[in-house]
C-alpha cells in the first residue's frame, strides 16, 4: 500500500537509504531491500515528500515508530519526520474534498468512530504559519466526517488515538534552496507514525563527557546503526573506536557491543576515570561495552579459527586528513632506515612499540579483511570513505570485496574539496581459504611498498594544499547540499 | 576483560604453532552483574572454544562451568546462568595474557588487554 513519507530537508542521499534499511530490518530482510518510491506531482526529486509502497501498515509504523520489545525511547527513523496514510491530495481545496470523499469509506470509518479521540495538525513546508491561519485551514476540512452524529470522534489534542494531517505546499519560499513548487499540493492524511528526534538532544555532542576531535555525531551514529540493522542482542564491533561515539548508537537500539582502537591512551585511559569511554555509555544509562582492547588493524590478535563473530562491523576509518592511521612495525623499520632490530630484555616490560602511518588503502583492505571474516553470513559493513570532489575526474569507485555486496551509498560533503561516503556493504559470500591467502599476500606486498602506499594515498596534502588558481566552481551539486544537508 | 574477549584472543608473534589460548596471570579481578541476553548467549556458545573457557574460569576463581558440553545444555536455565557468569560477569582488572609458547606477557590494565606486538615480533617478510 502507497504511503507518503515525509522527510527532514537534510543528509538528503541518507535518506531513501535508512528508510529501505529499516524496513528490510522489519522484514527480517539482511540484503538490499528496493523499495518503489513516486514523486507527487510537480515535486522535485529533493523535495521531502515522497510516496512508498510498503507491505503493510506495521511495517510504516515500525520504520517510523519503531516498535521495540524492551523499554527504550521509541526510537525513529532519524531522517523521516512522518509517515501519512492519504486519504486525499490536490491542487486544491475543492480537488481534495473530492479526493476524500472518493477515498473507500471502510477505511475512514475505522478512525472517526465514537469513542475515539483525534487532532488535526496543519503542516506547510518551507514556512511556519501562524495559528489563526492554521485554524482556518483546519475548518475547510469541514467535508471530512469528523462530527457525523453517528461517527462522533472527541478531539484531543495532547494524546489522540489519531493523528490526522494536513500538507499544504503552498510555497517553500526560498530559504531551503529548492526551486519552487510549480504548482500548490495539499494532502490530507491519518498518521501511521511519526518522528521523535529527541534523542539526538540527549545525545548531542555538546553534552558528552569525553570526546575526541573525531567524535561522530550523535545523528550520524543513529544512522550508521540503521545502516546495519542493529536491534537488541545483535554484536556490533568497531576496529576504529576512539571515543565509542559510532558504539554509543548502536548500544542505544539494544546491541551488544566491541571496540579496538590501536592508541591505548584513548582507549585504556581516556582523560581521567570519569573521562573515558566507559564515563561516556555512564552517562545514557547504556550497557558497557563487551570488550574493549588495545590492538592492531593490521595485525589483530583473534585467534586463528575464529570468525562469523559480528553482525555488524560500523566504524570511520582514519584517512589521514584530521586523524592520521597507525599500524604497527616501526616507521624507520618499514621504510629501511633501519635494521631490523630486537627490543632487549631489560627493556621489554612497558615498552611502547614504534608505530607506522598506515594509508588508507592499506587501510580499506584490512578492514575489509577482517569484515570478510568476522561477519555472519548476510551481516554488515558500514564505514565512512573519503571522496575528492572534483569534477573532472569519473564517479568514484568504492572497495569492493567478492565477499560483499553494496546495499548503499550516501554522500556527506564535507568542504569543499571533499565529501565522505557512508559505504554500506552486506556480507553475501563466505570466507574461503581462497580468499585468505590472497589477503595475506596483498598484506606482506602493502610491506614491501611501504613508502609508495604513503605517498600515492596522501589525502591530507590534497585536502590542505592552497587552492588552485584557476578558480573555477568545483561544485555540480545545487548550493543547498551544503554540509549538513 | 570478560572471558568472553580472552575466548577470542590469541599471540599471534612470528613463527608460533599455535598461540591460543593465552594463559591468564592474575593480580585484580572483579564480578560485575550485568543482563542476561540467552539470544546472545545462544549465539556465542556456539563460538566459543569450551575448553579454553572452562580453563580460564577456574584460572579466575570459578569451578561451576561443566568440562563437556552440548547445545541441548542451553535448555537449561542453570546452565545459562553459569555460561552467562563466566563469560560476561568475570572481569580481570589487573595482570597479563600469556603467550603459550613464548611465555611473553601482554599486559591488561584497567580491564583493557594491550595486544600490541613488539616490532620484533612482526614478520617483516
Amino acid at each position: 500500500m502507497w504511503y507518503l513519507c515525509v522527510f527532514y530537508h537534510r543528509l538528503l542521499e541518507y535518506r531513501k537509504a535508512e528508510f529501505e534499511s529499516l524496513a528490510g530490518l522489519f522484514e527480517g530482510c539482511s540484503g538490499a531491500t528496493h523499495l518503489q518510491w513516486r514523486l507527487p506531482e510537480d515535486h522535485h526529486p529533493d523535495s521531502p515528500f515522497h510516496f512508498v509502497n510498503l507491505p503493510s501498515e506495521e511495517t510504516a509504523r515500525f520504520i517510523a515508530n519503531r516498535m521495540v520489545v524492551i523499554e527504550m525511547d521509541a526510537f525513529v527513523g532519524i531522517l523521516v519526520k512522518g509517515i501519512y496514510e492519504i486519504w486525499g491530495e490536490g491542487r486544491s481545496f475543492e480537488e481534495l474534498e473530492e479526493a476524500v470523499r472518493i477515498y473507500p469509506d471502510e477505511r475512514k470509518t475505522l478512525y472517526l468512530s465514537s469513542g475515539t479521540t483525534f487532532r488535526i495538525t496543519v503542516e506547510c513546508f518551507g514556512k511556519a504559519i501562524s495559528f489563526p491561519e492554521q485554524n482556518e485551514r483546519i475548518q475547510k476540512l469541514a467535508f471530512v466526517p469528523f462530527q457525523v452524529p453517528l461517527l462522533q470522534g472527541r478531539v484531543n489534542l495532547r494524546n489522540p488515538d489519531h493523528n490526522f494531517c494536513l500538507i499544504d505546499n503552498d510555497d517553500y519560499g526560498d530559504k531551503n534552496g529548492l526551486p519552487p513548487a510549480s504548482q500548490r499540493r495539499i494532502f490530507f492524511g491519518r498518521e501511521v507514525g511519526a518522528s521523535n528526534r529527541k534523542i539526538l538532544q540527549t545525545y548531542q555532542l555538546k553534552s558528552r563527557k569525553y570526546l575526541g576531535p573525531t567524535a561522530m555525531d550523535a545523528e550520524m551514529a543513529f544512522l550508521m546503526a540503521n545502516q546495519a540493522q542493529v536491534k537488541p542482542g545483535k554484536l556490533v564491533y568497531d576496529p576504529f573506536v576512539g571515543t565509542g561515539s559510532i558504539l554509543i548508537g548502536a548500544a542505544h537500539f539494544g546491541a551488544m557491543t566491541m571496540g579496538a582502537d590501536i592508541d591505548i591512551r584513548v582507549v585504556r585511559d581516556g582523560r581521567g576515570p570519569d573521562c573515558n569511554i566507559r564515563s561516556n555509555f555512564k552517562q545514557y544509562g547504556l550497557p558497557m561495552p563487551v570488550s574493549l582492547l588495545r590492538a592492531d588493524n593490521n595485525l589483530p590478535p583473534w585467534r586463528a579459527d575464529l570468525k562469523e563473530m559480528f553482525d555488524a562491523v560500523i566504524c570511520d576509518p582514519p584517512y589521514g586528513v584530521r586523524a592520521g592511521g597507525r599500524k604497527s612495525g616501526g616507521r624507520k623499520l618499514l621504510k629501511g632506515a633501519v635494521d631490523p632490530y630486537t627490543v632487549p630484555d631489560d627493556k621489554r616490560v612497558g615498552h611502547i612499540p614504534s608505530t607506522a602511518p598506515y594509508s588508507l588503502v592499506e587501510c580499506v583492505h584490512d578492514l575489509l579483511d577482517l569484515a570478510a571474516k568476522m561477519l555472519v553470513m548476510g551481516g554488515r559493513l558500514v564505514y565512512f570513505y573519503p571522496v575528492m570532489r572534483d569534477e573532472d575526474s569519473p564517479d568514484p569507485t568504492f572497495p569492493e570485496h567478492p565477499c560483499f555486496e553494496s546495499v548503499a551509498t550516501c554522500e556527506q560533503i564535507l568542504s569543499f574539496r571533499y565529501s565522505r561516503v557512508l559505504l554500506t556493504m552486506v556480507k553475501v559470500a563466505p570466507y574461503t581459504e581462497e580468499i585468505e591467502s590472497t589477503a595475506r599476500l596483498r598484506h606482506l606486498e602493502f610491506k614491501e611498498n611501504h613508502l609508495k602506499w604513503l605517498e600515492d594515498g596522501n589525502l591530507h596534502s590534497a585536502v590542505f594544499s592552497p587552492a588552485d588558481v584557476t578558480g573555477e566552481k568545483l561544485s555540480s551539486k545545487p548550493k543547498y547540499r551544503g554540509k549538513y544537508v | 576483560m570478560r572471558l568472553l574477549t580472552h575466548n577470542m584472543l590469541s599471540s599471534n608473534i612470528k613463527g608460533l604453532t599455535s598461540g591460543f589460548p593465552l594463559g591468564i596471570e592474575v593480580e585484580k579481578t572483579e564480578e560485575k552483574e550485568v543482563e542476561m541476553n540467552a539470544d546472545f548467549l545462544r549465539n556465542m556458545f556456539a563460538k566459543v572454544e569450551w575448553k579454553a573457557l572452562v580453563e580460564a574460569a577456574k584460572t579466575l576463581g570459578y569451578t561451576e562451568l561443566p568440562d563437556n558440553v552440548e547445545p541441548s545444555m542451553l535448555d537449561s536455565d542453570e546452565f545459562l546462568r553459569r555460561f552467562h557468569h563466566a563469560l560476561l560477569e568475570l572481569h580481570l582488572e589487573e595482570g597479563a595474557l600469556v603467550c603459550p609458547e613464548t611465555g611473553r606477557k601482554f599486559p591488561v590494565n584497567k580491564g583493557i588487554p594491550n595486544m600490541l606486538l613488539h616490532e620484533d615480533e612482526i614478520l617483516l617478510q
